[in-house]
This record gives structure tokens, C-alpha cells and sequence, in this order.
């Protein structure tokens, strides 16, 4: 059983990594390594299932590698293994498998054949992670597999303007999702005092006695969960990212939006069902909002004149049902439902090209002048007004573009006075007081020492959004990245018992990856004139191994499970005081734009339409 | 360009001028190839492409690296560069020409003139119009236009797009702009584009014309949509009143919205916002001829020669004479396509009494079709062809099967919740199937149910019409049109006893261009009905009386038959085959047999550029493979279409037949013996320059510059109302063809080669101003090959010119046979061996 999980994990990671050593123009090698590796997954999941069912359905926890321990701290890695598991696994397996057969022809020639395959197995690698993950700690790694996957698929036509701009907006969702996971993280070490993995949320006697000392923790553990959930499941009021990110080969949109990708929100609330089965407020809330959702999403899937569009937000609404049947109790339903969904929206995508003949032909044949549709009945300013409120999908996309891209753009804005002097200048200053407040700590009055942490994660906060709105200097942009981690680490390390240790571990790795980044830079400012961040660039174009490197950097630099940084990042949460809510926030805050600054400057810089223009280059609105 | 003024006519004359530019491309079921800058055809060839780069920026050459690569690779003949070189009768010599062609570095291409004024809005208020309001502006236009996607349709109708918006605005609490004012505009009716453009332009009216151009270039996908369908409305079966003018007024007040949610009041109208020098160059000021450009002209000609020439050499050299035969075995006539060109090929080899012949594939009758239980009429001949005929289909068996997948119900979320439930997983076991063993199902696009075999035609009139049509065709006007395609193609006598019209079509799957891919003469459509309906006149005994009083004597033993080859399954459909005399019966179930031998050598041949069939196997097995290729919803490339056309050769079959043209060539079937002062060569050449030609260019267009000017990869496309394609949800509509169908095609223009003499053709070409234009200004070009003695000449600046062709042999082989398996890429002319051949 242990190693057949194992195995589960052990085959998509060397089917990824065994395809990056193909030259792109071997499509055959790239296309059998998707094949057999997904294949043999698919074959194993078979005879797991079967042995899972002989042996009379039993439910597993593996604990595993134990990647870094000290006396009340424990990173474990941990597995898991129920029905939900079984079921995610299998749609999972099935899916990827018919649409890594299906890409093999369809993407014959096409550009970036190897870095689709790269991505799917990367995904599918990811997707394997969450499913049988045993612990928060260990689906999160798998989570933000699955977001730079995305990030990376959307953006497949990477010198076009509109792939990478929906890129970064889906990313930008996504982040959110990862931040609300953190934190609910961070809730959860102060609820249980550990590392709690999903089987122990399966004790009711445990869980309802924790709740039952701290049901306000409880509540909004369950809400950041719920949070996550519908960012990843596209539910309001997030849904608008769906259809936008059908940007990449038809497969591809295929099986991650139309299928896998989108019903992890579903995964993660039945994952944790157990820990807020007893919270009815908290069931409320989830069912509420499937319902609205699924009715919202109805309405603008009904008014959508694209096929895609509108079979995203028909697949929106079922999701928004599934959250009702989980919601309810019934997750036998809602994994039934859940996979038929699954397979449902991947077919129509598929032969979503082939809608033009048939229907034009049914049209053809069947045409009523003025086909009536269930909306007459309602008086005309209530049909019209609904009408343009789906049309304009009830302000969905611009409202998030409003409440979250504009105030950290006009926040930055305020600070367009720092050049790269005064931010070096500050920094310094700042950052020597800062070591000096921690050495002499004890010096300090109390009510300094205590606001230190707060003050300094906000300075950080205010540095990095410095470095999400600067329009010119890349380096400067990149530095500021590195600079509000180690403000993070100061910030935290005014709290009691943050060692060295601790510190080392958490900017290790954002040292290696930002002198690594900065090195790309420098490589490329020496090779091209035009390297800012006032638009896109498209360097990508020229400089593929640049941009290769330059990505891993950025996974790096914002704590991707690559480095130790994100065992620090887990530490510094553990760290965060259950009382210093402003200052989670913040340290939160950070991390989210930290990420959206990194991307925002790979975006600029290496994709979008390449500024020379010697060979054909798209129009910014196709 | 003369300045405007603002009243209404001069607004008008801005808005013809910019439609003029815009894509005339048609929704996806009309898809019609033609010249994607047809804007420019007044101009010759290459300055029109100088002139669209510079002032659109649009890639119209291979890139200069291509072209040295291709120099080296040989593809480019140094011979061929150093005549073109020549040719230019510069002063500047040769060696440094050559030095600029093979060595010299050029820096890139100044930005383009369209986008420079309205961009100004950028650079001085840092807002970005575009991203305002074409996401708003294309889902209002999708929805208004859609044919049959969405569930709730636009719920004002046959009102226009600006009067319906009004409708809702007047009664809805919500709205399409952010603003009130704007919105007010719109209700009190101030909203004249000359009144628009004063509040967002200013009052420099020099200006509006370039602001315009700026703003429908920045998505001329679903500009020229619009102004596509207000000049063809028939062209959307549902149809929906709209102009390009309500479409400027709305993206006007939109924009307008904008500028007022964005900035409030603190902007003004452009021209007050800028200086006078950062007013860019006016749009259609002269562009200058650049050193670059002459670069990039002399590789164009010397790539072109490089084919060209070996082809004339062939003709020239090629000793093929028909063997004198007393008795055919049976005669073919194939469309003029490029695709046919090598069946034909395969059916003279397999059976060398047989003859074939081509002609447009509309086969000379102009109709329009109503299949059995149809609500609409298709028109089956040429685009511009207006017709005055009805044929309606009669007597149908066959139900039309239907897919549940694309049922609408599945996107309402009660319906959907049992239907996720259920079809979902029979989804997955279907998927499973078609990736394993694919076949046809309801979603495949198939020539074959353009019209069921067993139906009847109502092709004689009998004194009906239906909606000003007549239905069917009297016997004189039946005679009028056997004789003249039979004329045409010199079929006049040596009548075998059965004489095939092959219509073709195609099968695909997942495919929004499946119009492409059907017969262009047939405005896109299959040629079925039409072989079937020329062949029934052509068997009527009272027009072979009226044909023998003009001279055609056809023999009663004789019969025609329609027919269908489907090009990608390389399948043939005989139509009334049980109208055959039992004598011919026979023939016919021989001559079955040697078309379906010349089916799968044709498969074989196809074969050799696909990378998923091993070009080794058995004819047999291949053509199995090319049969499931046509039915896979993963194959992107059922069949590579045009792809490679170079050439049309209208003439005797004799001067072609001994050549292996690589299926690059679209035939035309002429003899000008029958034909001595150019009567019939007017029509075929009339056809042949905007039919072959638009296909041509649209294949140049497309393959360089698959950005701009084709449709980019179709792997992400999306269908926008069932009428055209985009990336993802919020883009703009892409014009011309995907990369799939061109990436395998030299872009080099067509040749056309008529077998006559100069004088005569000269006479011919200069007697349509329309057709002249095509040659005149070197759209397409053209050869003339003198009868028996086979003296070329080339036209050039208004001349013929005699041309001796450099290629001094050009090689002889045996069997195409190894060659096919050798490699994927064009390959250059042979003599085929008479003996084999």
C-alpha cells in the first residue's frame, strides 16, 4: 500500500523530469513519455483500486519523510488514501491519459510541443500530490504545482498579448487561494498546536473538542478554507478567471479547466468536511454560495455567444451544485457527480471546434425564426436588465480588477518617489536598526519591542508593492522581492524563538534564486537594448534558455518547493503569534505580491509580442 | 486623400474608404478564398506589399533569413537570383546586389504607421482604451450577430445594433457604459459620428479619418465581419440587421464612456492634448522604396523563378504525345483544383485509354440547392454568381443522427445536474472510442451528406418558380449550358461511352474551416449536385438534339455520370447509377475498379506528407489510414488543402501529362483549336484570376505573416457565434487560415500557362478591365506556350515577351514511386517517363 502511494507519485515525477532531457523537435521520444508514464498510472491506479476493494475499502495515512524537525516543529511530508482520494485518482488518471493520447497528433509542429508536454506531466505531477496528500503541508506543495502549471499553460501562446495578460490575472486568483490556505495553516498550528495531518481531523472527539475552546479560530480556519476553494473552483465571486483561461491548445483548456483543475476547490472541502462537519453555520455559507453561484453562472453561461465561454460557466454552475451536495453531506453524490462533470466538460471541449458544422446543420434543418426562451416571462426591463448584467458577466472580471489589482497599483503609486538610491539608502538604514533592535532587544521599552514585528512586515509590504508597480528597472524590481523576504525574516525574528537556523533556512533560498535571477538579467540587459517593465518584451523569443532559467528563478524567489524556503515560509507562519493578526496580514500580503511582482516581471520581460520585428507578430488584440 | 469636412457624406466617404481595407472574409460556412489585400490590387504586386508593410505592418515577404536559408538549401536557384537581379535593370552591379542579398545585415522594420494616433491617448493620459472597450465591444457585437450559441439570444431583434442597444439602455436598470453622460448621448440621439468624434477627436477633421483607421484596425477581425455582413446579410441564416456604421457610433460612445470613467474631466479631445509635432504622418502618404524592399523583391521573383522556370523548361521538354487511340475506355471531367491533379494522373496510368479532363467544378450550372426538408437554399456556383434557378432535393430516406453533446441542456444547471451525471460518463467511454478507433459520428463535416445518393433533383422546369426563382432548367437553357462547358474544355467529339463529372468535397472533424476545404467554385460547398444535375441535361435527348444542330454530336451509347471524389477520404460516389444501359453497366463496374486503384495511389502520394502514415505501405493500407485520419478529432490536418498551388495550366492535357507537377497545379481544360479567337479562353481566364489566383493569395497572405494577416495556430480557437473563430473568450475575430493549413506552402504567386497563341491571349486578357488588372498588375502571372512548336513567352509591363527557360534539362524519371517515401518536402518538376507514364 505505502509504496504503491509511492509509486503513484514516483512515476509522474520521472515522467516529468525524464522529459525535459528530450530535444524539442522529438516529438515522438516527449509524446511516449507522457504516454507510458500517464499509461502506467493509469494501470496502477486500476490495480490499486482493486486491491483497495478487495480488502474491503480501507482508509490509509502514510506519514513520511520528515523534511526538517526541531522540538516543537515538524515538516512532514504525509499521504493519504480514501474513497475521495480513490475517486480523484482514478478521473484523474483517465482524463490525462485520453487527452495526453489526443495531444499527441493535435500538437504535431506546433511551437512549444515539448514545454506542452513539459507542462502536463508537471500538472499532472501536482494534481497527484493534492490528491493523495495527508496533511496541509503536503497538499500545498502539490497546490502550487498545479498554479504555476496553469500559469505556464495559459501563457503556452506566450508572444500574444492576451494569453499572458489572462495568465497573469488567473495567477494573480490563484494567489489568493494559496494565501488563504496559508493562513488557514497559520490557524490551524495555533488550534492544534502541530502539524495536524487529515486523518487525525477525521477523530470527532479531538476535533469537536478543539472547536469547541475556539470556535471564532475554527470558524475562519473553515472560511479561509472555503476561500481557497472557490478561487480554485471558480465560484463567486472569482468565476470570471475560468473562461479566461481557455487560452492554450484546446487539450489543454480541456483538462484543466474543464476538468481537473477546477474541481480541486471540491477536493480540498471534502478533504476537510470532517473539521467543519459540525460548523452549520460554516455548511450555510458553502451551500449558499454554490447556489448562487450555479444560478448566477447559469444565467451568463445561457447569454455566451463563444463555446468555450459557455461551457466554463455551464462547468462553473455544476461545480456550484457539487459544493451543495458537499455541503449537505452527500459526498458520495458529489464524487459521482464530480466525475461525470469531470468527463462531461472535457468532451464538449474537445469537440468544441466541430460545434460550426453541426450546428449551422441543425440550424439548417431546424430553424425557428425566434426560438422563446424561459426569460419572456419576465417583464421587459427585468429581461433586459439581466440580460446585460450576464452579458457583462455581472461586472465580475472589472470588479476584481478593481478591488484587487487597483488599489495595490495606486498604493504603489504613492511611492514612485524612491529611486534605486533612496531604496538602498532606506533599506540599509532600515535594516541596520532592525539587527540592532534584535541585539539589543532587551534594551527596548516593551510597547517598541512588541509593535517591531508589525512595523517591519509593513515596511516590507510597502517595499514589495513598490517593487509590483515600478515601470522601469527590472533589477530594482527583483531586488525588492529579495529585500521584503529578509524583511519578513527581521520581522519575525523579533518574536521569541526564531533561531538563526530558521533565518538561514527561510532566505537560503531566496538568496541563491534572486542572485540566480539577477544574473539572467545582467545576461540579457548585456544582449538587448530594451529590458524594462514599462511593457511586454517577449524575449522568450530569442532567449528560450534565459527565460528557462529565469522561471526557476522566480519559482525560488517566491518560495516555490523547490528551495528550503518553503519549509521557512511554514516556519515563519508557525512563528506569527496567534494575537499578531496585522502582522500575518501583512507577512500574507507580502507573499501574495511578491508572487504577482515576480510574475508580473517574467510576463514583461521574457513574454507577451516580441518588440523586434523581423518576423510575424500578432495583433494585441487576438 | 482630400480633407473632410464634417458633414454626414464626408463621415460616409471615411467610413467607405476604411471598409474598403477592412477583411472581407464571410462567416465560417461561406469561407471563400480570396486575395486577404485585396485592398491594394490597384497597385502592382510588389509596391502594394511595400506600401501594406509600412503602412499596416503587415509581413509580406518571407523573412529575408528564410530566403538565405532556402539559397543555400538550393531551393533558391543562383541562376534565378542573378536573373531577377537583372531584371531590375539597376544601375548598382551585380556583385553588390549580391552582397546585400547574401550578406548584408538589416536593421528592423520602422514601426507601422496604423495604431500611431490613437496611441497618443496612451502616452499622454496613460489609459489604455483597447483594454476598455473591446471586451465589452466584441461580447455586444458576438452576441448581436450570433447564430445559434447562446441559449438566451439578444432580445431585441431586426432593428439594427445601435437602435436595439438604445431599445435596452431606454429600459434596463443596468447598463453598457460606466457613465451617465455617455449613456444620455445614446438616449437623446446625439450620438452622429461626426458629433462623437468632435468630443473625442477634437475639431481637427484632418485627423478623423486616421483616428478611424487606428481604431477598427486595433480589431479589423470583427470590423470587417460587420462590414462583411451588412454588404451580404443573406450570408447568416438567421438573419440580423446591422451596418458598420452603428458599429463605429458604439465603439465611439464607448470609448467616450471611457475617457469620462477613467479620467473624468480632466482630459480633452485629442488634438487639443497634443502638439502639432506629435501629430504622426498621415496613413496614406507616399511610402518610400527602401533598399530593404528591393532586397526582399529580388528574392520573391528569383524564389519564384526557380519553380517557375523548371516548369516551363518541362513543358517545353516533355515529349508526350497522346497515343493515337480510336476507343476510350472512358472520359473524366475533375474540377480545375489543384487536389484533382494528381487522381487524374493515377487514372491515366492505371488505365492509359482513359481520358480526363477538368473545368470549375460548378460544372457551368448556377443554382441555388435546397436539400429535402432544408429551410434556406444554398447557392452551389461561384461567390459573385448571382443565380435565377432553384434545385430542390426530393425523395430522402436517411434521418440526420444527433449528438447530445452539444445539446443545449447540459449548460442549464438542472438539466445539466442529470446530464453531468449520466451522458458525462458515457462521454468518456466515447472519447476513449474516437481516439482509438475513430469513426464518423454526427459532429464529422462530410461531403457525403451534402445530398443523399438516393434522392431525386428537380432539374427540369416545368413552368414553377418559388420565391422569383425557377425551378430547374428549360431544355434550351439546359443545351446552352452542356455546350458551353463542353466547348470549353474541347470535348467536342470522340465521345467514350461513359463520361464521369467528378464533383469533390471533403470530410473533416473539429474543424470551423471545413468550408475551406469544399470546392471554391461552388462557393465552399460540395460539387455533387452539380456533376449529377450536368450530366442528367447532358443524357436529355431533346439537348443532344439542339447540341447536334451546333455540331456536338454525342452517340446515343454514351452516358454521363456524376460523380463525388471526397479529397480527404479519397473516396468516390457515384450518382444514377441505374440510369446506366447494361452494356455501360458493365464498363462502369470495370472503370470502378480503376478508380478505386487511382483512389489509393492518390492516398499513397498524400500520404507522403503526413507524418503519422508510413508512405511504404500498400497503397490498400495507407489509404485505410487517410480514411481515419478524415474522422479523428485530434487530426488538426485532415487534408493539407491547397497548400503548395503554384500554377494553373489551361490547355490541352497533352502538355502537362508527361510532367510530375507535385499536385501543385490547377488544370483547366482548353483546346484552341476550337477556340481560334479567344471566346471561351475569356471566361476560363475571367474565372481562373480572382478563383485560383484569390486561392493563391490567400495562401501567400497566410504563410507570412500567420499573425496578421492568417489566423495563427487553430489549436486555441474558439467559435464566436458559430460564424468565426477567436483566441480564447475576449479576442478578436482571426482572419485567413490557420498555420495548419499553409506552413507546408511556398508562398510564390500563380503561373498561369495558356496554350495559344500570344496575340490571341494578349487580345483576350486586355478585353476585361477586372481580369487585365490580375495580370497587369502582376497579382497573379502568366506564360504563354504556342502550340505544337512550344514557344514560351512571359508577360511583363503590358508585353509578351518570348523567355527561354535556363533549366537546360530537367531530369527524367521512371516512377515517382521512390520518390514519394524520400522526403516530405516540395519536390522540383520531372519528365515522367513516356513509356512508364
Amino acid at each position: 500500500m505505502i509504496n504503491f502511494l509511492h509509486l503513484l507519485l514516483l512515476i509522474p515525477l520521472a515522467g516529468y523530469l525524464i522529459s525535459l532531457l528530450f530535444s524539442s523537435k522529438n516529438e515522438t521520444a516527449l509524446a511516449w513519455t507522457a504516454f507510458v508514464t500517464v499509461g502506467l498510472q493509469f494501470f496502477l491506479t486500476i490495480l490499486l483500486l482493486l486491491w483497495w476493494r478487495l480488502a474491503g475499502l480501507p482508509t490509509f495515512n502514510v506519514k513520511d519523510w520528515v523534511l526538517f524537525q526541531t522540538v516543537d516543529y515538524n515538516f512532514f511530508l504525509d499521504f493519504y488514501f480514501d474513497k475521495i482520494t480513490a475517486v480523484y485518482l482514478l478521473v484523474g488518471a483517465v482524463l490525462s491519459f485520453l487527452v495526453t493520447v489526443y495531444s499527441r497528433h493535435y500538437l504535431h509542429r506546433e511551437n512549444g510541443y515539448k514545454r506542452f508536454f513539459n507542462t502536463i506531466l508537471f500538472f499532472f505531477l501536482g494534481y497527484n500530490i493534492v490528491v493523495t496528500s495527508g496533511n496541509m503541508e503536503t497538499l500545498f506543495i502539490g497546490w502550487e504545482i498545479l498554479g504555476i502549471s496553469s500559469f505556464l499553460l495559459i501563457s503556452f501562446y506566450r508572444d500574444r498579448y492576451l494569453p499572458v495578460k489572462n495568465a497573469v490575472k488567473v495567477f494573480s486568483i490563484y494567489r489568493i487561494a494559496d494565501v488563504g490556505l496559508i493562513l488557514a495553516m497559520w490557524m490551524s498550528h495555533h488550534l492544534w498546536h502541530e502539524n495536524i495531518t487529515f486523518s487525525q481531523l477525521n477523530n470527532h472527539e479531538i476535533v469537536s473538542e478543539h472547536l469547541q475552546q475556539h470556535s471564532m479560530i475554527g470558524f475562519c480556519i473553515a472560511i479561509l478554507i472555503l476561500i481557497s476553494a472557490a478561487a480554485k473552483s471558480a465560484q463567486l465571486p472569482f468565476s470570471s478567471w475560468l473562461p479566461r483561461a481557455m487560452e492554450g491548445p484546446t487539450p489543454s483548456s480541456a483538462i484543466f479547466y474543464g476538468s481537473m483543475s477546477v474541481h480541486i476547490g471540491i477536493f480540498i472541502l471534502l478533504r476537510t468536511f470532517p473539521f467543519w462537519e459540525n460548523q452549520i453555520s460554516v455548511r450555510w455559507i458553502i451551500a449558499i454560495l454554490g447556489f448562487t453561484t450555479s444560478i448566477i453562472a447559469t444565467g451568463i453561461a445561457r447569454v455566451q455567444s463563444s463555446v468555450k465561454s459557455q461551457i466554463a460557466y455551464a462547468s462553473i454552475a455544476q461545480i456550484g451544485l457539487i459544493f451543495i451536495e458537499v455541503a449537505l453531506g452527500l459526498d458520495n453524490l458529489a464524487l459521482f457527480h464530480f466525475a461525470g462533470n469531470a468527463f462531461l466538460r472535457t468532451y464538449q471541449l474537445l469537440i468544441s471546434p466541430s460545434v460550426v458544422s453541426y450546428l449551422i446543420k441543425e440550424q439548417f434543418y431546424n430553424y425557428v425564426p425566434k426560438a422563446p426562451s424561459i426569460e419572456e416571462i419576465l417583464p421587459k426591463k427585468w429581461q433586459y436588465t439581466f440580460y446585460m448584467l450576464c452579458l457583462k458577466e455581472w461586472n465580475l472580471d472589472t470588479t476584481m480588477h478593481n478591488w484587487l489589482w487597483m488599489p495595490l497599483k495606486r498604493m504603489g503609486q504613492y511611492l514612485n518617489f524612491l529611486t534605486v538610491q533612496k531604496t538602498i539608502a532606506f533599506f540599509s538604514v532600515l535594516m541596520g536598526a532592525g539587527i540592532a533592535a534584535i541585539v539589543f532587544g532587551s534594551y527596548l521599552p516593551n510597547w517598541l519591542h512588541h509593535s517591531l514585528p508589525t512595523a517591519y512586515s509593513i515596511i516590507g509590504l510597502v517595499l514589495v508593492l513598490k517593487s509590483f508597480t515600478e515601470r522601469k528597472s527590472v533589477k530594482l524590481s527583483w531586488l525588492l522581492v529579495m529585500v521584503n523576504h529578509c524583511f519578513i525574516a527581521l520581522a519575525v525574528s523579533f518574536n521569541d524563538a526564531f533561531s538563526s537556523t530558521f533565518i538561514l533556512m527561510y532566505l537560503s533560498g531566496v538568496f541563491a534564486a534572486a542572485l540566480l535571477g539577477y544574473m539572467c538579467i545582467a545576461r540579457l540587459k548585456k544582449l538587448e537594448k530594451e529590458v524594462d517593465l514599462s511593457r511586454f518584451h517577449g524575449h522568450s523569443y530569442e532567449h528560450p534558455k534565459i527565460t528557462f532559467v529565469f522561471l526557476l528563478a522566480c519559482l525560488g524567489l517566491t518560495g516555490f518547493p523547490i528551495t528550503p524556503t518553503f519549509i521557512g515560509e511554514d516556519l515563519v507562519y508557525t512563528h506569527i503569534h496567534e494575537h499578531q493578526m496585522v502582522l500575518a496580514i501583512a507577512v500574507s500580503l507580502s507573499l501574495i505580491v511578491d508572487g504577482l511582482a515576480v510574475m508580473r516581471i517574467y510576463a514583461r520581460v521574457f513574454l507577451g509580442p516580441h518588440t523586434k520585428s523581423y518576423h510575424d507578430i500578432a495583433y494585441r488584440s487576438s | 486623400m482630400q480633407h473632410p469636412s464634417s458633414n454626414i457624406s464626408n463621415i460616409e466617404q471615411i467610413l467607405h474608404h476604411l471598409k474598403h481595407y477592412l477583411p472581407a472574409q464571410a462567416p465560417l460556412k461561406d469561407f471563400v478564398h480570396h486575395n486577404t489585400l485585396h485592398a491594394f490590387q490597384q497597385e502592382s504586386f510588389h509596391e502594394a506589399l511595400n506600401n501594406a508593410s509600412s503602412i499596416f505592418g503587415y509581413k509580406t515577404y518571407l523573412s529575408l533569413d528564410e530566403f538565405r536559408g532556402y539559397y543555400t538549401a538550393k531551393r533558391i536557384h543562383q541562376k534565378a537570383l542573378i536573373q531577377a537581379i537583372e531584371r531590375t535593370k539597376s544601375t548598382i552591379p551585380t556583385q553588390e546586389w549580391l552582397h546585400r542579398l547574401l550578406e548584408k545585415k538589416y536593421p528592423s522594420k520602422p514601426k507601422e504607421r496604423i495604431g500611431r494616433l490613437r496611441s497618443l491617448w496612451k502616452d499622454v493620459y496613460s489609459i489604455d482604451l483597447d483594454a476598455l472597450v473591446h471586451p465589452i465591444l466584441f461580447r455586444l457585437i458576438c452576441s448581436y450577430l450570433d447564430q445559434g450559441i447562446a441559449i438566451w439570444t439578444f432580445p431585441v431583434k431586426q432593428k439594427g445594433l445601435l437602435a436595439s442597444v438604445q431599445e435596452m439602455e431606454r429600459n434596463s436598470f443596468s447598463s453598457f457604459f460606466k457613465t451617465k453622460q455617455v449613456k444620455q448621448l445614446l438616449l437623446n440621439n446625439q450620438c452622429a459620428i461626426a458629433d462623437l468624434l468632435k468630443k473625442i477627436v477634437g475639431t481637427n477633421e484632418a485627423l478623423y479619418e486616421q483616428y478611424l483607421f487606428d481604431q477598427h484596425f486595433a480589431h479589423q477581425g470583427w470590423s470587417g465581419m460587420v462590414s462583411a455582413i451588412e454588404e451580404n446579410p443573406s450570408t447568416l441564416l438567421d438573419s440580423k440587421a446591422i451596418t458598420f456604421h452603428d458599429l463605429v457610433t458604439i465603439e465611439l460612445l464607448l470609448e467616450l464612456d471611457a475617457l469620462y470613467y477613467k479620467l473624468q474631466d480632466k482630459w480633452q479631445p485629442l488634438d487639443q492634448s497634443i502638439t502639432n509635432t506629435q501629430i504622426p504622418e498621415p496613413l496614406f502618404a507616399p511610402v518610400p522604396t527602401t533598399e530593404f524592399h528591393e532586397v526582399m523583391r529580388i528574392w520573391q521573383e528569383a524564389f519564384e523563378w526557380t519553380y517557375y522556370d523548371q516548369v516551363l523548361a518541362g513543358i517545353q521538354q516533355e515529349t508526350f504525345s497522346a497515343k493515337p487511340v480510336t476507343t476510350k475506355s472512358f472520359q473524366a471531367l475533375f474540377c480545375i483544383d489543384d487536389r484533382e491533379c494528381s487522381l487524374r494522373r493515377y487514372l491515366e496510368q492505371t488505365d492509359s485509354l482513359c481520358e480526363t479532363f477538368a473545368t470549375p467544378g460548378f460544372f457551368g450550372v448556377e443554382f441555388y440547392f435546397k436539400p429535402d426538408e432544408g429551410h434556406f437554399y444554398t447557392k452551389l456556383c461561384p461567390a459573385p454568381v448571382t443565380p435565377k434557378y432553384l434545385v430542390k432535393e426530393e425523395n430522402t430516406h436517411k434521418k440526420r443522427e444527433i449528438d447530445v453533446h452539444f445539446s443545449k441542456h447540459s449548460h442549464s444547471f438542472y438539466s445539466g445536474w442529470i446530464i453531468s451525471q449520466t451522458l458525462g460518463f458515457w462521454s468518456a467511454f466515447r472519447l476513449l472510442i474516437n481516439l482509438f478507433k475513430p469513426s464518423f459520428t454526427p459532429a464529422t463535416a462530410s461531403s457525403l451528406k451534402h445530398m443523399e445518393k438516393a434522392s431525386t433533383l428537380t432539374i427540369h422546369n416545368s413552368g414553377e418558380t418559388e420565391k422569383g426563382l425557377q425551378i430547374g432548367y428549360t431544355i434550351a437553357e439546359m443545351a446552352q449550358r452542356v455546350e458551353a462547358l463542353l466547348k470549353s474544355i474541347g470535348l467536342v467529339s470522340n465521345f467514350a461511352p461513359i463520361v464521369y463529372l467528378v464533383g469533390h468535397g471533403a470530410s473533416s472533424v473539429n474543424n470551423p474551416h471545413y468550408a475551406a476545404y469544399d470546392c471554391g467554385a461552388c462557393s465552399g460547398r460540395a460539387g455533387s449536385v452539380n456533376a449529377r444535375i450536368m450530366s442528367n441535361m447532358a443524357n436529355h435527348t431533346e439537348v443532344r438534339k439542339l447540341l447536334a444542330e451546333k455540331g456536338i454530336h454525342i452517340p446515343d451509347s454514351t452516358q454521363f455520370i456524376g460523380a463525388l471524389h471526397d479529397t480527404t477520404r479519397d473516396e468516390a460516389v457515384f450518382y444514377d447509377e441505374e440510369t446506366l444501359l447494361p452494356n455501360n453497366l458493365s464498363l462502369h463496374k470495370k472503370n470502378e475498379a480503376i478508380f478505386q486503384e487511382a483512389l489509393a495511389l492518390n492516398a499513397r502520394e498524400r500520404s507522403r506528407r503526413f507524418e503519422s502514415i508510413n508512405t511504404q505501405l500498400t497503397p490498400q493500407k495507407i489509404h485505410e489510414k487517410i480514411k481515419i485520419r478524415s474522422v479523428s478529432l485530434f487530426e488538426p490536418r485532415p487534408e493539407l488543402n491547397h497548400a503548395t498551388n503554384a500554377l494553373c495550366i489551361v490547355g490541352n492535357r497533352n502538355i502537362s501529362r508527361g510532367l510530375f507537377l507535385d499536385r501543385r497545379s490547377f488544370l483547366n481544360s482548353y483546346d484552341y483549336k476550337i477556340d481560334p479567337d479567344g471566346r471561351y479562353l475569356l471566361n476560363i481566364l475571367k474565372a481562373v484570376a480572382p478563383v485560383c489566383g484569390g486561392i493563391n493569395l490567400e495562401y501567400y497572405f497566410s504563410r507570412v505573416d500567420n499573425q496578421k494577416l492568417g489566423a495563427g495556430s487553430k489549436l486555441p480557437h474558439n467559435v464566436m457565434g458559430l460564424f468565426g473563430v477567436a483566441n480564447g473568450i475576449d479576442g478578436d475575430l482571426r482572419c485567413g487560415l490557420p498555420s495548419q493549413m499553409v506552413e507546408v506552402h511556398d508562398p510564390v504567386r500563380l503561373m498561369v500557362i495558356v496554350e495559344h497563341f500570344p496575340e490571341v491571349v494578349l487580345a483576350t486578357i486586355k478585353e476585361n478591365a477586372a481580369t487585365y488588372e490580375w495580370f497587369k498588375n502582376a497579382w497573379v502571372n502568366l506564360a504563354v506556350v504556342t502550340p505544337v512548336s512550344k514557344q514560351v513567352y512571359v508577360f511583363s509591363n503590358e508585353e509578351l515577351k518570348p523567355y527561354t527557360p535556363l533549366t537546360q534539362q530537367v531530369p527524367i524519371i521512371n516512377s515517382i514511386e521512390p520518390l514519394l517515401a524520400s522526403n516530405q518536402e516540395n519536390f522540383p518538376v520531372y519528365i515522367l517517363n513516356n513509356e512508364t507514364a
